[in-house]
């Protein structure tokens, strides 16, 4: 008896027997009384009420489960016990909610935290903050302590924090199409380790983008100690092989230069784009942006030889369209005017046209020898870069303005011949399994290549991809496996100049990715090991052991790792040009033109292809979103009649596409500019689709320009969502441009400023305003660069949607801050190379507001220390303050555009700035939410706001610190100090509007500027 | 008294040989014996049809948005606004011919004067959806209005949009009871009338106990005069404040002293065309030539020339103004961008329409020929429509920085919207001539009296005092 009884108690019980024993209990006739409550012990009858009510209400919810295991049941059935013993009572029970039981340190609801990391790209780094609100990351700030950005950003390390929440993003492990886990891969890594040590690594390689992390180095390095005959191949496609071919050249070493724009008076750009490309634009940006100050010594003059637009050749005084293979010939004429030995003597026809300025140039650098550089660009040949560290020997240059560092040893040093090597090896069945760690080669690789094909080869039988998105490669992949997010994960970046940052999680990761390092450290044998170790443990073998452990403290809070100072580099020889083949100037033929290639302004290579801010971030220049197009001249479109959003086919070296016109001014005549990056098929919901896929044209001789271009017109078009679409000022000089010298007689001069009378028709705000604070901001005109990091930063502030590329093209677009660029020039030649000016505009925050006056419902209004403020909750969308805004800064909700849905990007949000909703208008408010941060903090120590203590985030990411901002009633503050510049002037003053957002002229050196500031 | 005295020629303002039975009989027979008339069917077809429409497009614009619309970034106000204004526009006529034609004594307005009210009235429904339509939040349009709100707030007095709200509202009420104040002696008329015992209780309910008493007479006579009054000034008030709509803004284009008075002007131009649009086709399908005569037509010609020249002026104010100022972006906008730039076409067109035509009417013999002057009637409809356009959307495209300049384009949802109001009034006014007399009977009848008692005193040299009972 009692023996079956156990049995039975042993004997799960099925559902079915559970449901009948509950719904009936009968009286137990026989065997031990069991009993359940003290209620049935004392048997008043009501238990076997409660039981069966308590029961049937199981059953009701179970008709609600999708799949009734037992274990939900019993969850259920122990609820309704529980409820049960609360016998009689029909309110609902009271629920708990917990506070910490351990408060974790330092959160404190409602205040962010900041916490040092640094990003990658391209094998160069920039250091950052990334705030973080109770656990959730929510927006990226330049680290101050790092010497690349000094606290400012690009718009790629902005945009980031999007590309983390990214719901795109890869979230499992694929194998051979079907879902699996990463348990499962380490158990196949494992085993591939113990196959490949046998084989001594032979077939495997290792394929990854530029790496700048010493720990993923090192594991490279161990790895091929334990396998050597495994390969590491890298390739990025936006790489800087050229230099260091060019060095390899010259200097014998595959050496890296960088550009010190601070040490010199006179810098040369040739097709380099100092401000725009890469990390290390950061840098050269605020060297040139302090260069440039009125206040220094001897301004900073820049020249840009270059065949499409960019940042650089905008900024520069002296801007000449040459075609990409000219700059060669420029180059010639340079170094054998100032007497380079070994000069080349190479048919300077083609670039007859500016043989005068281009003397007059190596006039100039001649009397500024030992204050000059020339730099060259990552998209010049290597023959070029030779030349350009010859010129900069002579020039004396080099160890002051122009720093060489040597390239990695173990990295490849020409990435395009590594790749090809790897293609090779493939194609040649020496090769069974392929790591692709982070890298998108299937996309981003020369067309000739044909790595998908290669990929294909049956001999490949384990082809693992790791990837933050399981994009074109993840397709063809055995294996991939979702990747962490920099803001995920533990690593370590070295920048250019040689600061090592570490990477912090922000997060755990979302979707559960992993990094190389946790994958490559399966390879070699620690399974499991957190990331976290991996990084310390290749950190105690740098740092000094004695004190590690502050060291790497102190690495973690300041975002820097307290390197030993490290030897000095030898001095590098001196350039020789005598083993350099100087290639033969060939004459386009007619009828054919010249290719260039440019990574995208905003989705680079294509990696930010899904980010949505970067998507419709309008481009610098030409002011598109969502798209790329074929950059033509304005005189190769009048010659070919074509004209913007007509689609060509571009044909180059029997490869074809189809792409539409954008005509740009400034670009060289015979040269089209084609930028990567677009026509992804596996980028994402946001980044499928659009766009063209340049890549298809790229050959691996011929990375980034060459001769034979075909341009054939046809008749269809491709709407181009841009959203600047005139150009002119039409005489009204938003921006106005004086020169240095006029600017240095105002200095002596003082007060000359021109004030229009401090007038107004509107009345004064119907309350008093503040004695203590009158926010204001001032942009200088001549700092500003036009990069567009600031209109991201307000996005990510300011929970700031995106609209796509039709709201766009129905000029929708949203940001608060926005870039404006002109072109100033007379006639059909200015067309062909333009001056660019660039104007930030947020709201001006007019004393005397326009806006408020004709909002029906109070919606916007003034407060008492000049902020003009949106009631969002107030709003009922007459849109009449947009109308009346002269500045046109006012955006308006014109459909739902924020996404509510996305739970991904609900995280992302900023919890100190209101979400719009649809109907209601909206605009810059001067980052009200860190100013009252900054009232709190104030109030707090019993103290007043700093004039500069409120830091917008605009002004926070700026890169050239063009943007300041503080308390106008500070007389000490930055911003009033800017404001009483003789070069200060307000935006459309003559309506009496009184912004408290104001501009410092733009400078230049130009010889046919005026004498005074050109009134608007 | 000399209008009375058509001795110059001119078309009488009532056909002889008309008695009070006939005048009584020929109007509320189209209303209470219905003969069916297929020209009706289509019209209420039409009608009724595009009111359908109007509800899709409403309700889409309800479901997702303004966004439906072209409205963009400098153009903030597209066709909403711009039929708002133009709708508000026809409505003058309306309250121009009852009340201030009234006091002004001119007789000839008798005929068209009920139903040019009802035409202000259905245009000011028509109007008035827009206001509401076009704003981002429809459903938030009473914080527009001061109520005691819990949030202790007040719409903000100084906007324009403000006095929109009480300007509109204010000539919708007023134009609404002028038009059932009329009515009543001719409701009553039709519950005598009436054979259905139902109708006749429908129509003496609304007839509010008229029994036609001498005293009834006298009080309606000085309610009638009074609201005539009231009216008046709303005339000038609803399009000056409209216009403020405008003229309060910093928009070149928009800024102008002229505004007001050139709006009026506009307005009063819109409406007399949109009553000749309406009337011609009226009085030949419903029998009415007696009534609504030539004389009618051409007085209301002169009219549209007068105003349509007024407007003319206007716009060459614009122009000189905008020379003459040196303002450099009204200079841009008034020079360059309206008659070279992006809409050139509808500004060449507003101004063939609303000057270049209309002075065709300086011909006696077109303003007395009912096709024509109903043609030449079109083309002002067109043209005050245009002129909206070309206010709200060049003004707002190129305004002061080059950079945020773009273009607006409509699209099929604002078709629609503005459709489906034509829709709406469409239906009201066949729906209104079915059920309401649309001459006023009483009125005419008095006219048939006082056209008797000029027969009578004709010869007599006694100019007595008949204008005395009008």
């Amino acid at each position: 008896m009692m023996k079956s009884q156990n049995a039975d108690l042993d004997k799960p019980l099925t559902l079915t027997e559970l449901m009948r024993g509950a719904a009936a209990p009968e009286a137990e006739s026989t065997g031990p009384r069991y009993w359940r409550s003290l209620s049935e012990l004392a048997d008043d009858g009501s238990f076997g009420e409660m039981a069966s009510r308590a029961a049937a209400r199981a059953q009701a919810a179970i008709h609600g489960l999708d799949e009734p295991s037992r274990r939900k049941f019993m969850t259920l059935m122990g609820a309704s016990f529980a409820l049960a013993g609360v016998a009689g009572c029909g309110v609902q029970p009271v629920e708990k909610i917990v506070p910490y039981v351990e408060q974790p340190e330092l959160i404190v609801p409602g205040k962010p935290l900041f916490f040092a990391t640094a990003s990658s790209r391209g094998g160069d780094g920039v250091g950052l903050l990334v705030e973080s609100h109770m656990g959730r990351p929510i927006k990226i700030e330049g680290n101050p302590s790092h010497p690349t950005g000094k606290g400012a950003t690009d718009v790629f390390s902005q945009a980031e924090i999007l590309s983390l929440y990214d719901p795109d993003r890869s979230q499992v492990a694929v194998h051979d199409g079907g879902v699996d886990t990463w348990e499962r891969f380490l158990r196949f890594a494992v085993d591939l380790r113990a196959r490949k040590l046998g084989e001594k690594g032979r077939g495997l390689r290792i394929l990854t983008r530029s790496v700048c992390s010493p720990t993923v180095l090192d594991q490279i390095r161990r790895l091929r100690e334990q396998m050597p005959e495994a390969r590491w191949h890298s390739y990025e496609p936006v790489n800087r092989d050229a230099a260091r071919k060019g060095a390899e050249l010259a200097l014998g070493s595959p050496m890296e230069a960088s550009y010190h724009l601070e040490k010199a008076d006179v810098v040369v750009a040739l097709d380099a784009d100092l401000l725009g490309w890469g990390p290390a634009g950061l840098r050269h940006a605020r060297a040139f942006a302090d260069r440039r100050d009125p206040e220094a010594e001897s301004p900073l003059k820049l020249y840009a030889f270059e065949p499409t637009p960019s940042l650089t050749g905008a900024a520069a005084d002296v801007r000449v369209p040459v075609a990409a293979a000219d700059v060669l010939l420029v180059a010639a004429a340079l170094a054998k005017a100032l007497k380079v030995e070994g000069a080349p003597d190479l048919d300077a026809k083609r670039i007859e046209p500016h043989a005068a300025r281009i003397a007059a140039l190596a006039a100039e650098l001649e009397s500024k020898k030992g204050k000059a550089l020339v730099a060259v660009g990552d998209s010049q040949p290597a023959e070029v870069h030779a030349l350009g560290l010859a010129l900069n020997a002579a020039l004396g240059a080099i160890g002051e303005a122009v720093t060489l560092a040597p390239a990695d040893e173990l990295a490849p040093a020409d990435q395009t011949a590594s790749l090809v090597e790897l293609v090779r090896e493939i194609e040649a069945g020496a090769v069974d399994t392929v790591l692709v760690l982070g890298a998108n080669p299937v996309y981003e690789a020369p067309a000739d290549l044909k790595v998908a094909e290669a990929l294909r080869n049956e001999k490949v039988t384990a082809l693992i991809h790791l990837g933050l998105y399981n994009d074109e490669t993840g397709a063809l992949a055995h294996w991939h496996l979702p990747e962490a997010h920099f803001l995920e994960s533990w690593g370590d970046v070295r920048s250019a100049d040689g600061t090592v940052s570490l990477q912090q999680p922000l997060i755990e990761p979302l979707y559960q990715g992993r990094t190389a390092s946790d994958v490559l450290a399966a390879l070699l044998g620690q399974v499991g090991v957190p990331g976290r170790e991996l990084v310390r443990e290749y950190w105690k073998t740098r740092l000094p052991e004695e004190n590690f452990e502050a060291s790497w403290r102190q690495a973690l809070r300041d975002g820097v790792v307290p390197l030993p100072a490290a030897e000095p580099a030898p001095a590098p020889p001196a350039p020789k040009l005598d083993k350099v083949q100087w290639p033969a100037p060939a004459a386009p033929a007619d009828g054919e033109y010249e290719l260039v290639f440019r990574p995208d302004p905003t989705i680079w290579d294509g990696r930010y292809a899904n980010n949505g801010w970067l998507q419709e971030l309008p481009k610098p220049l030409t002011t598109l979103t969502w798209d790329n197009a074929a950059l033509v001249s304005p005189a190769l479109a009048r010659k070919l009649g074509i004209e913007d959003q007509q689609v060509v086919t571009l044909e180059f070296r029997s490869s074809t596409i189809k792409a539409p016109v954008l005509i740009a001014p400034g670009q060289a005549e015979g040269t089209v500019t084609v930028h990567l990056g677009y026509g992804r098929s596996r980028a994402g919901r946001v980044g499928n689709g659009i766009g063209f896929d340049a890549y298809k044209l790229r050959r691996a001789d011929a990375p980034w320009s060459g001769p034979g271009l075909k341009l054939i017109p046809t008749e269809g078009r491709i709407p181009l969502a841009i959203t600047q679409h005139h150009h002119d000022t039409k005489n009204r000089e938003p921006v106005k441009v004086s020169t240095f010298e006029a600017a240095r007689h105002h200095g002596e001069g003082e007060a000359h400023g021109h004030h229009h009378p401090d007038f107004s028709l509107y009345p004064d705000a119907p309350y008093k305003q503040s004695e203590d604070y009158a926010w204001g901001m001032a942009i200088d005109l001549n700092r500003c660069i036009g990069c567009g990091a600031c209109t991201i930063a307000c996005q990510a502030e300011n929970n700031i949607p995106i609209v796509g590329k039709d709201q766009v093209l129905n000029s929708r677009e949203m940001h608060w801050i926005r870039v404006d660029r002109y072109y100033e020039g007379e006639g059909a030649a200015s067309a062909d190379n333009p001056t660019t000016h660039f104007q930030p505009v947020p709201c001006m925050h007019c004393e005397k507001a326009p806006c408020e006056l004709v909002c029906p419902v109070e919606a916007t209004t003034h407060s008492d220390e000049g902020l003009n403020e949106m009631t969002y909750n107030r709003c009922v969308g007459t849109r009449y303050c947009g109308n009346n805004c002269p500045y046109k800064v006012r955006r308006f909700n014109f459909l739902q555009y924020t996404d509510n849905e996305t739970p991904g990007l609900q995280l992302l949000r900023n919890p100190d700035v209101t979400v719009r909703m649809r109907g209601v208008m909206e605009k810059c408010t001067y980052c009200v939410q860190r100013i009252n941060e900054a009232r709190q903090n104030a109030k707090v120590e019993g103290r007043k706001v700093g004039g500069d203590e409120v830091v917008t985030a605009c002004q926070a990411a700026c890169p050239t610190r063009a943007i300041v901002f503080g308390n106008l009633l500070d007389k000490e503050s930055s911003v009033s100090k800017l404001q009483a510049s003789h070069r200060n002037y307000a935006l459309l003053e003559e309506l009496g509007t009184k912004p408290r957002t104001t501009y410092l002229t733009k400078l230049t050196h130009g010889a046919e500027a005026h004498e005074e500031p050109r009134h608007g | 008294m000399a209008d009375h005295q058509h001795d110059d020629g001119r078309p009488p303002v009532l056909a002889p040989g008309h008695t009070y039975a006939t005048v009584t009989s020929t109007i509320s027979d189209i209303v209470l014996t219905r003969p069916l008339d297929w020209r009706w069917a289509v019209g209420m077809g039409i009608g009724s049809s595009l009111l359908l429409v109007f509800g899709a497009a409403v309700s889409m614009l309800l479901f997702k948005g303004v966004g439906i619309w072209g409205v963009n970034a400098p153009v903030m106000w597209g066709w909403a606004i711009i039929n708002f204004v133009w709708w508000v526009g026809i409505g003058h006529a309306g309250t121009l011919i009852s009340a201030i034609l009234l006091l002004l004594k001119q007789q000839w307005r008798t005929s068209i004067n009920r139903f040019a009210e009802a035409m202000t009235l259905f245009a000011v429904a028509c109007a008035g959806m827009f206001p509401l339509l076009h704003m981002g939040r429809p459903w938030k349009f009473f914080w527009m209005m001061p109520y005691p709100s819990t949030m202790a707030l007040l719409p903000q007095w100084r906007s324009p949009l403000v006095w929109d709200v009480f300007a509109v509202s204010t000539y919708a009420t007023v134009s609404a009871l002028f038009w059932y104040v009329g009515l009543i002696p001719d409701l009553a008329t039709l519950r005598d009338r009436a054979k259905n015992k139902w109708v006749a209780m429908i129509y003496g309910s609304l007839a509010l106990g008229w029994r036609g008493s001498a005293r009834h007479w006298s009080r309606y006579k000085s309610a009638y005069m009074l609201l005539a009054a009231l009216a008046t000034p709303l005339v000038v008030s609803v399009h000056t404040v409209v216009s403020l709509d405008f003229a309060a803004s910093v928009i070149p284009g928009w800024h102008a002293t002229i505004f007001p008075p050139y709006f009026v002007a506009g307005a009063i131009f819109s409406g007399f065309a949109m009553v000749v649009t309406l009337c011609v086709p009226l009085r030949a399908w419903y029998g009415l030539k007696d009534f609504i005569t030539i004389r009618h037509l051409d007085n209301m010609a002169k009219i549209i020339l007068a105003t349509g020249m007024i407007v003319g002026y206007g716009y060459a104010m614009e122009f000189f103004i905008a020379w003459y100022s040196g303002n450099p972006y009204e200079e841009f906008l008034l020079l360059d961008a309206r008659p070279f730039g992006t809409y050139s076409n509808a500004y060449r067109c507003m101004i063939l329409c609303n000057v270049g035509i209309p002075q065709l009417l300086w011909v006696p013999a077109i303003r007395r020929n009912p096709v024509l002057l109903w043609i030449i009637s079109i083309f002002v409809n067109i043209g005050m429509w245009l002129e909206r356009y070309v206010i709200v959307v060049t003004s707002l495209s190129q305004d002061f920085l080059p950079s945020s300049w773009a273009d607006y384009n409509p699209t099929i949802w604002d078709v629609a919207t503005f459709l489906g109001t034509i829709g709406l009034f469409t239906f009201l006014l066949f729906l209104f001539v079915r059920v309401l007399p649309a001459i006023a009977v009483a009125e005419m009848r008095e006219l048939v009296h006082e056209k008797h008692h000029e027969h009578a005193a004709a010869g007599a040299a006694v100019a007595e005092a008949h204008g005395e009972n009008r």
